[in-house]
């Protein structure tokens, strides 16, 4: 079997001082032409998808790192016209979002691409995006709150997506009716955050469920996923919040430890290991690379690169060792996050990925269409259509 | 140089202006069809193109209606991925000022505008109703006599987020080591009536500074609200002596907020139907109107009106001569048909069926008939240089500044417009043969935002 590999794009990449280097195109950052080069070259590597970052708070005052970020869905509806195969995946924050609202945005991402859409669930605890929003207060929520109210996002967007059958649209000349609305279905979601009643106000997408993801350190978070997601991102080796979050075998068994607790029926999900790379010729002048970013960032008083997901510095034959090890473990692939995306993103395209493909571990051409085809999901049927 | 002419295109919306029983008649969701629409509108040459917004499917007697087109994207995400495939044209999004939240909003009309180097437009509209509240965390919250006050404050929040960062204020200076010049920009404060909101805004400012604002609504208190704040109005009034009426009205209301006559442009929505000559442009007519109003529109339309269930009257047959149902309030929920902007056009049903009454008696007319004279009628029918004439007439004589044209079939109903009309607006010399600027601020000939300011703080 082979793997998955995504990446995670973030504004020039994952290291502070990615902005300074080379090719970074800083002044573009807010522009389409930036945005489409990336996810292009993703695409000439054939990769599954791209997730975009995002986050509706600046986390820094520091005037020697990048401020300021686009709305990572609208990043994903201009690129998609302009890629035809890779899968299109940004992050919405479930806490401070109408799950209707993203439904739609998310059915027409899927139309858009026709069928290449894919959202990231986020959850959001900072106090200063609560203030942003002043509808709530950060310390009045548990973490288990927050959780379960992003399950319900989560479950109202499929639902919505379902509310309208496959064969609605009749365009029956004879009784003058457009819809068939015995195959429109009110959702009627109650929940302790919000209750809705639908249906949606866009027909089915392409996928019928677009493909759900989440990023999980954490038990909570990894039952979210069990309970809601198709995908989920964890950081083998890493540090999450609340420590170190272990190795690929020990997360994958709390992954299927929390599937079997809340009972998940249908696939299983497909776990990917979040790696961030510092790539280059050896592994000396890849740790040489990273020393020189941190130093750069160090002298404006910076703290230099910092991740929960491990950080890997060497070559791309390093980086396809630990995806291997990685896929012997049962993890079903990796999202690789750029220290500099300049940089990095063309090793992975250009150098990992032959390299994979050289040990028999990644495709050599699309052979699916859609996102949910990539991962060898079938369309799943709709939960409201009679038998 | 005669006044110039603006031109938008409407993507035919969910009512029975669109005639999905055409054979020409396409999908009404696929990228491609807007795609179509969106190229055929910038080949033209035109101002903007612009999307309408519903957020509930509209009901008629508990049931969701289903006798005219329905299902649409997202307004603002589809437009963003037609930035991808055109390059001038304005892109004109339709957003609610209920259901949304100000921070939300302004970061995807920012997002919009610099996704498409400056070609993003506002439509804010105020529908408050708890039919719609049902899909939102929200439902019913906000009285009917606030949905202005909200949208006024949705907007100057808006606008104030959108000038909290300094057009320079990314330098992305490498060598210096500097991306931004202050360590701060984006910061504010907001207390309102429906607001308490702090903080930064996370989105540098977008190529227009603001995105254009277009109102909707036709009230007082809408004409207002766009007198104050909008930079161009979508109007119901596009016949002659009411557009120069409103017009004049609207116009006036511009000086005392310390406005120009020329910062807000009027765009009355129109329809139209073309033919070779008078004779068959008349015919075409006539059959659309037959093809938008069947016989179960017909009988849909009478049920608005009558206030219940009009099943068993047959449509080819007289007008009922029994009263409507009357309700106090058509707001208060009792009324069978929900989700629709024109339910209060009946503002009293039982003069209403009076009316078609009478003139189905005097003209011994059909209730599908009379419903087609009441509900059907095109704004321009006739030769490609009839309507020419009469679009630049209404433009010359201040009925408007232009027209948002609404074709019935999706995604060609543009086409013949395009070929045959704007070539004749071309040659009067009042509308352009290309585009001079690049942003929709500059198609629209107004004047750039407002320079910008650091820190916010805004207080009601
Ligand atoms: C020409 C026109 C177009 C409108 N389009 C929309 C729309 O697309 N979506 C929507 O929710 N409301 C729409 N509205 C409704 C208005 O936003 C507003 O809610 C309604 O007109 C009531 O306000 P008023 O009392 O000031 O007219 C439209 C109104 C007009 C006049």
């Amino acid at each position: 079997m082979t793997l998955h590999l995504a990446v995670a794009l973030d504004g020039t990449g994952w290291h502070p001082a990615s902005w300074r280097e080379p090719g970074a195109r800083a002044d573009e950052l807010f522009t389409a032409g930036f945005w489409v080069d990336q996810v292009r070259e993703a695409e000439a590597g054939l990769l599954d998808l791209v997730t975009l970052e995002d986050s509706f708070a600046i986390d820094t005052d520091r005037v020697d790192h990048v401020q300021g970020r686009l709305d990572a869905q609208l990043v994903a509806l201009r690129v998609g016209p302009v890629t035809s195969r890779i899968g299109l995946v940004p992050t919405v924050i479930a806490t401070h979002t109408e799950p209707f609202h993203v439904s739609t945005e998310i059915a027409t991402l899927d139309y858009v691409t026709t069928g290449r859409a894919g959202v990231r669930v986020k959850v959001s605890s900072r106090a200063d995006e609560y203030a942003l929003f002043g509808r709530r207060e950060a310390d009045a929520e548990s973490r288990e709150s927050l959780f379960d109210e992003a399950a319900d996002h989560i479950e109202v967007q499929r639902r919505l997506w379902d509310s309208w059958e496959d064969d609605a649209e009749i365009r029956d000349a004879a009784t003058g009716r457009f819809v068939d609305r015995e195959k429109l279905h009110y959702i009627d979601f109650e929940g302790a955050h919000f209750s809705v009643r639908g249906p949606s106000i866009t027909p089915r997408p392409p996928q019928g469920q677009p493909l759900v993801t989440a990023l999980a350190h954490v038990d909570v978070a990894y039952r979210l996923a069990a309970r809601g997601a198709d995908l989920v991102f964890v950081t083998p080796g890493g540090v999450g919040r609340d420590g170190p979050t272990g190795d690929a075998e020990a997360i994958l068994a709390q992954v299927r430890a929390e599937e079997a607790a809340v009972g998940r029926a249908g696939d299983p999900l497909h776990v990917l290991g979040d790696l961030l790379v510092v790539l280059d010729d050896g592994a000396d002048a890849a740790r040489e690379r990273l020393r020189r970013l941190d130093e750069t960032d160090g002298a404006g008083g910076g703290p230099g690169l910092r991740s929960d997901a491990r950080i890997l510095t060497g070559t791309a034959t390093d980086v396809a060792d630990v995806l291997e090890s990685w896929h012997g473990a049962g993890l079903a692939g990796a999202r690789l996050r750029p220290a500099v995306t300049a940089h990095d993103l063309p090793r992975i395209t250009r150098e990992l990925v032959p390299e994979l493909q050289r040990r028999g571990l990644f495709r050599t051409a699309y052979e699916a269409d859609t996102l949910r085809g990539h991962f060898g999901l079938a369309r799943p049927a709709d939960r409201y259509a009679r038998v | 140089m005669p006044k110039q002419i603006h031109l938008a295109a409407h993507f035919p919306g969910v009512n029975n202006t669109t005639v999905w029983s055409d054979p020409a008649s396409g999908s009404h969701i696929e990228f491609a069809s807007f795609r179509h629409f969106a190229q055929t509108a910038e080949r033209a040459k035109f101002d903007f193109l612009f999307l309408a917004e519903g957020l509930r499917l509209r009901e008629q007697g508990g049931q969701i209606y289903d006798l005219d087109v329905m299902g649409r994207p997202d307004n603002v995400a589809i437009l963003q991925a037609l930035a991808a495939v055109t390059e001038r044209i304005g892109l004109a999004g339709t957003v609610n000022s209920t259901f949304n939240e100000p921070l939300d909003v302004a970061r995807k009309l920012a997002t919009l505008d610099h996704l498409s180097a400056g070609r993003a437009a506002w439509n804010v509209v105020t529908s408050w109703d708890e039919f719609t509240g049902e899909n939102f965390r929200r439902g019913g919250y906000l009285p009917k006599d606030k949905r202005y006050l909200r949208a006024q404050e949705m907007l100057a929040t808006a606008q104030a987020l959108w000038d909290s960062w300094d057009a320079d204020e990314v330098v992305a200076d490498a060598a210096a080591g500097r991306f931004v010049r202050h360590g701060d920009a984006g910061r504010f404060d907001i207390r309102s009536d429906q607001f308490a909101i702090s903080g930064r805004f996370p989105v540098p400012r977008s190529p227009q500074g603001r995105p254009v604002i277009i109102q909707a609504g036709d009230s007082e208190e809408g004409r207002e609200f766009a007198a104050s704040s909008a930079d161009a109005i979508f109007t119901r009034h596009a016949e002659l002596e009411a557009g120069q009426q409103f017009y004049a009205d609207v116009k006036a209301r511009l000086a005392k907020f310390g406005r120009r006559h020329e910062d807000l442009k009027i765009l009355p929505a129109a329809t139209f139907v073309l033919g070779d000559t008078e004779s068959e442009a008349a015919e075409n007519a006539r059959q659309v109107q037959y093809q938008q109003v069947g016989p179960a529109t017909a009988i849909a339309f009478a049920e608005q009106v009558w206030n219940r269930d009009l099943s068993d009257v047959d449509p080819d047959g007289p007008v009922p001569s029994f009263d409507p149902k009357t309700s106090d309030d058509v707001d208060s929920g009792a009324h069978i048909s929900k989700g629709r902007a024109s339910v209060r056009m009946f503002g009293d049903p039982v003069a209403v069926a009076n009316e078609w009454r009478e003139l189905g008696e005097r003209e011994g007319l059909s209730l599908r008939e009379v419903v087609i004279r009441k509900n059907g009628r095109h704004t321009f029918v006739g030769t490609p240089q009839r309507v020419a004439d009469t679009i630049d007439e209404f433009v010359q004589t201040d009925a408007s500044d232009g027209f948002v044209l609404v074709p019935h079939v999706t995604p060609g109903g543009l086409d013949v417009f395009a070929d045959q009309v704007v070539p004749l607006l071309q040659e009067k010399g009042s509308f352009r043969t290309e585009y001079e600027g690049t942003t929709l601020r500059e198609h629209l000939g107004l004047q750039p935002s407002p320079t910008t300011v650091a820190a916010v703080s805004v207080e009601a």
